[in-house]
């Protein structure tokens, strides 16, 4: 700014050399910048070259087809695997219709009521709650009232882990619908819940979407609400009001024992489960661009 | 919404395939829970018993059992003997798992050091600080002990393995026993705790003069450092597994009531002194007769079969003369 | 959008109508619901232990399993500072991060970058407490902190906030790993934000020839001050309530550590390390159910700061 100012030929050196400084300021910032960033990249590389590294190496069929066995049995994560999909099926199926509700009614019913804002503060808080309370709740609500660890618990706990999800995307696709084509559909003669299955759900359906399955991924990686809700299972078991085996928990427990076998697939696990999660949120992403 | 519907059906119909063919099921510990599974394994094979065990944490086993949810529960502590009664249970030992402390000290090998109980309690109350301490240098007079701070590492979780540890801890010094006491988690005056066996392992494993205490399983396995101790005869012996059957054969069974024997710190120039007993609790009134009968001949199979399999995954294996005492409680308490 | 509704339901006050928003209604009810039943059941799981100890349950330092004396003061102290120190970490990379791919990182690069970074935050707590412990907690203990003990622990003032047994776990770990955590979150904030500031602003600084630093700290800055703050806040909520990364390497000692290298623990890591092994009605049980009450009020304090801060519409 200055430098474009004429003036004495010592205020024209100092310029200069203000100039300079300011290059200099802001080259250093941009080269922080890019460190800043790079630093962030190696982290997730890092993450991924030990799970890789470490994981690896357990990889088999049986891994896939056989149960948790005792050490020194060639045991799999068959029974961990399934019971993180039944989970994680269940506990968005529960969550979903009612976040799809809730979302619907802070869009389309009560955008500024105050009841809404209350709805909607309280959703927020849910969703950033830390999901080891969510696993207290449902103990003290489920589990210590009907006498036992149970798979439905843990479905329980992760529901409510994706409702506030769900209420959040839901509540931001159908907010971005023009007002006008409402007025269109209700101009003919629709009642207003037929427009809003109809023609609201079925223009944000990919956003709507998108956000359960990132409620999915968030909840199939989720360790502490299922710790004292659904604990694990050492067995095959797919009785949803006994105790059921995930595959965080089993890595929690795994990685702790004395047996190598059992190590090794706490480790193959936690590969399988951050490959799963990290694909379903780049197909997320994948989706998303392709709908716009 | 189909999605879910469609979930929902898938989730009722696995729900109803759950097969209940000569199932017995258990909860509790989880210091046995590998040795109970693996037992599992080979019973099912030999009897046609499939054993459902859940590893739950000893409380909770005690929980369970009260209200009978399960056939049998599982307990790495003796049970109130009061609660024994009002809730009808038997109690009975099945193994035996030993405690042994790890050290990260560079050109020292494993049993090459010595420790005693009272300077073992001095480390962990943060009273004695340097491997070159003048009461660990004259205990083990021929070994060059380095000048390294003693890092000590305990176990961050609530755990079993505190709880016999620090139980050794109380039964040799009166005031670690007024000040701190043994429970599955205690008041660690000194040190950093670490989440797990493997925590403990590999904490101890980067740090210079690091000490920590693991089941013996993981220390075997892993071949960890381990060291000697002074037993209550004041002899010094290595964590092996005549030391810990020794240790399991000088206690005290005969007098102790529901087989709630201490074999903490036991007499006999051989035994290893910190050495913990794993038991079952078993309804003496059974609902359903006919699984408790399955229980019983499940671990009946296991004391005559199962010691092998327990050594395999160094568990120690009950005395003879203690299963005798057993299967005589079964006779005369189970209807 | 109130006269469309009420000419709707003039036109078509059919009962599908009245059920569909009367379902929505009570969905809406339903989550203040459970929210209120968190609440009370955390009070009533609590209330032995808040009976037992009063308000001295805040204050008091002591966790004793054995002689059932608990206090939540250390925890509420190691979640505090751990999560403070993570902020302190992870905001100068946030924004590192958030400017380069707003202003500096080529077009085509933006979307992978971003892409990266935000998987940061997909990756399950429990891979960052295995990384933490596998990788970070042996370069610190081996390299970073002998390394400081020698120096910057022999310093005066500061000295003795880096001094102890370089165990590689403790509080600065934990306060690092919470780092990595959150800085996919604040930088995703971050970036939004920048990317509201209206285009004109930024050229017309950079017509009168400022660097783009200087378009950065003048204009961009002060323009998102308070939703930046707000995206902070979001990220600090993250932290607090962080379990399963934290048990692995905070060390679960109940002391109040002098040195960012000691021991700690934070509310939710003692809760999951002790709640498994605690026996049904025990007073250390109720504890641990009056320590997620606590923990419960300071995250709700953070997020209603957080939301007020953070300008309506942008979510982060």
């Amino acid at each position: 700014m200055s430098a474009t100012v004429p003036g004495p030929a010592k205020d024209m050196t100092a310029a200069v050399a203000l100039g300079r400084r300011r290059m200099r300021v802001n080259t250093i910032v941009k080269v922080c910048c890019v460190t800043a960033t790079a630093i962030g990249l190696i982290l997730l590389a890092s993450i991924l070259f030990t799970l890789l590294v470490r994981g690896v190496g357990g990889l088999s069929l049986t891994v896939f087809t056989t149960s948790t066995l005792p050490p020194g049995s060639n045991g799999g994560l068959l029974n961990a695997i399934v019971g993180t999909l039944i989970q994680t099926v269940l506990g968005a199926a529960i969550g979903t219709p009612i976040g799809l509700m809730v979302g619907t009614y802070l869009a389309e019913y009560a955008r500024d009521s105050a009841l809404g804002n209350t709805v909607r503060f309280v959703s927020d808080i849910l969703l950033s709650a830390p999901s080891i309370l969510i696993g207290l709740f449902v103990y003290q609500l489920v589990v210590s009232p009907f006498g036992g660890f149970s798979g439905i618990a843990g479905c329980l706990a992760l529901a409510l882990i994706v409702i506030p999800i769900v209420v959040r995307t839901t509540e931001d696709m159908l907010t971005l619908i023009p007002s006008t084509l409402r007025e269109a559909v209700i101009g003919l003669g629709a009642p207003k819940w037929k427009m809003i299955v109809l023609v609201c759900y079925r223009v944000a359906r990919q956003g709507i979407l998108t956000g359960i399955l990132l409620a999915v991924a968030r909840i199939s990686g989720e360790t502490a609400p299922l710790l004292f809700t659904s604990l694990g299972n050492l067995n095959w078991s797919l009785n949803l009001s006994k105790p059921m085996a995930s595959l965080p928990v089993t890595i929690y427990q795994y990685a702790g024992s004395a047996f190598q076998d059992w190590v090794q697939l706490a480790w193959t696990g936690a590969l399988l489960i951050t490959a799963a999660v990290l694909a379903v949120n780049i197909a997320v992403r994948a989706l998303l661009r392709g709908g716009k | 919404m189909r999605l879910a519907a469609t979930a929902l059906a898938l989730g009722l119909g696995v729900f109803t395939l759950a097969s209940q063919a000569q199932q017995i099921t258990g909860a509790g510990a989880t210091f046995p829970a590998p040795v109970y599974t693996k037992w599992g394994e080979a019973a099912k094979a030999a009897l046609g018993i499939e054993l459902n065990y859940q590893a739950i944490g000893s409380g909770g086993g005690q929980n369970q059992i009260l209200n009978r949810t399960v056939d049998f529960g599982a307990s790495d502590a003796p049970m109130d003997p009061a609660k024994l009664e009002t809730g009808k249970l038997l109690q009975f030992p099945t193994v035996m798992g030993a405690v042994v402390a790890i050290v990260n000290l560079p050109g020292i090998a494993t049993n090459q050091i010595k420790l005693t109980g009272e300077l073992l309690t001095g480390i962990y109350a943060g009273k004695i600080t340097k491997w070159n301490d003048p009461k660990l240098v004259e205990l083990n007079k021929g070994v060059t002990l380095p000048n390294l701070t003693i890092a000590p590492v305990y176990r961050a979780d609530g755990s079993g393995t505190t709880f016999v540890f620090a139980s050794y801890l109380s039964a040799v010094s009166p005031e670690w026993k007024a000040k701190v006491g043994a429970a599955t988690s205690v008041k660690w005056p000194a040190g950093t705790g670490a989440k797990g066996n493997d925590g403990i392992a590999a904490t101890v494993a980067n740090l210079k003069g690091a000490i920590g205490y693991v089941e013996n399983a993981y220390a075997s396995q892993n071949k960890l450092t381990t060291v000697q101790m002074r037993n209550n005869a004041g002899e010094f012996v290595s964590p092996t597994e005549a030391s810990f059957s020794a240790a399991a054969s000088n206690g005290d069974w005969g007098a102790a009531k529901n087989f709630a024997v201490n074999l903490i710190d036991q007499p006999g120039a051989l035994s290893w002194p910190i050495v913990s007993v794993s038991f079952i609790l078993l309804p003496k009134d059974p609902k359903e007769p006919a699984r408790s009968a399955n229980v019983l001949k499940f671990f009946d199979w296991a004391f005559n079969s199962g010691d092998a399999i327990a050594k395999g995954l160094e568990y120690i294996a009950l005395p003879a003369p203690v299963k005798a005492a057993v299967r005589k409680a079964w006779a005369a308490e189970i209807k | 959008m109130s006269a469309t509704t009420a000419t709707a339901s003039r036109r078509s006050s059919s009962l599908g109508d009245t059920i569909f928003a009367t379902v929505a209604k009570l969905s809406g009810i339903f989550v203040l619901a459970v929210l209120g039943a968190i609440i009370a059941a955390l009070v009533i799981g609590g209330s032995k232990a808040i009976i037992a100890f009063g308000p001295g349950f805040l204050t008091s330092d002591d966790w004793d399993p054995v002689h059932e004396s608990f206090g939540a003061l250390v925890p509420i102290f190691g979640t505090i500072v751990t999560a403070i120190l993570a902020l302190a970490l992870a905001v100068p990379l946030a924004f590192g991060i958030a400017f380069y791919l707003t202003e500096l990182a080529p077009k085509w690069l933006r979307r992978p970058v971003s892409t990266a970074i935000e998987l940061l935050a997909a990756v399950p707590s429990i891979i960052y407490g295995m990384w933490g412990f596998f990788v970070i907690v042996p370069i610190m203990s081996q390299y970073v902190q002998p390394f400081v003990i020698d120096t910057i622990g022999e310093w005066p003032l500061i000295g003795p906030f880096f001094q102890g047994p370089p165990f590689g776990t403790g509080i600065l770990t934990a306060a690092l790993i919470l780092a990595v955590m959150v800085i996919p979150f604040i930088a995703a904030t971050m970036r939004d934000v920048f990317e509201t500031v209206p285009a004109v602003y930024k050229e017309s600084a950079y017509g009168v020839g400022c660097t783009t630093w200087e378009v950065m700290r003048s204009i961009v800055i002060p323009y998102t001050r308070a939703s930046v703050v707000g995206g902070i806040m979001l990220g600090l909520g993250r932290a607090l309530g962080e379990t399963m990364a934290v048990t692995f390497v905070i060390g679960n000692t109940n002391r109040i550590a002098s040195s960012l290298f000691g021991p700690g623990n934070t509310i939710a890591s003692i809760v999951a390390l002790e709640f498994p092994e605690s026996e049904t009605g025990s007073l250390k049980l109720s504890s641990l159910l009056a320590l997620g009450l606590v923990l419960f009020m300071i995250a709700f304090i953070v997020l209603a700061i957080s939301r007020t801060l953070l300008k309506p519409g942008l979510k982060a």
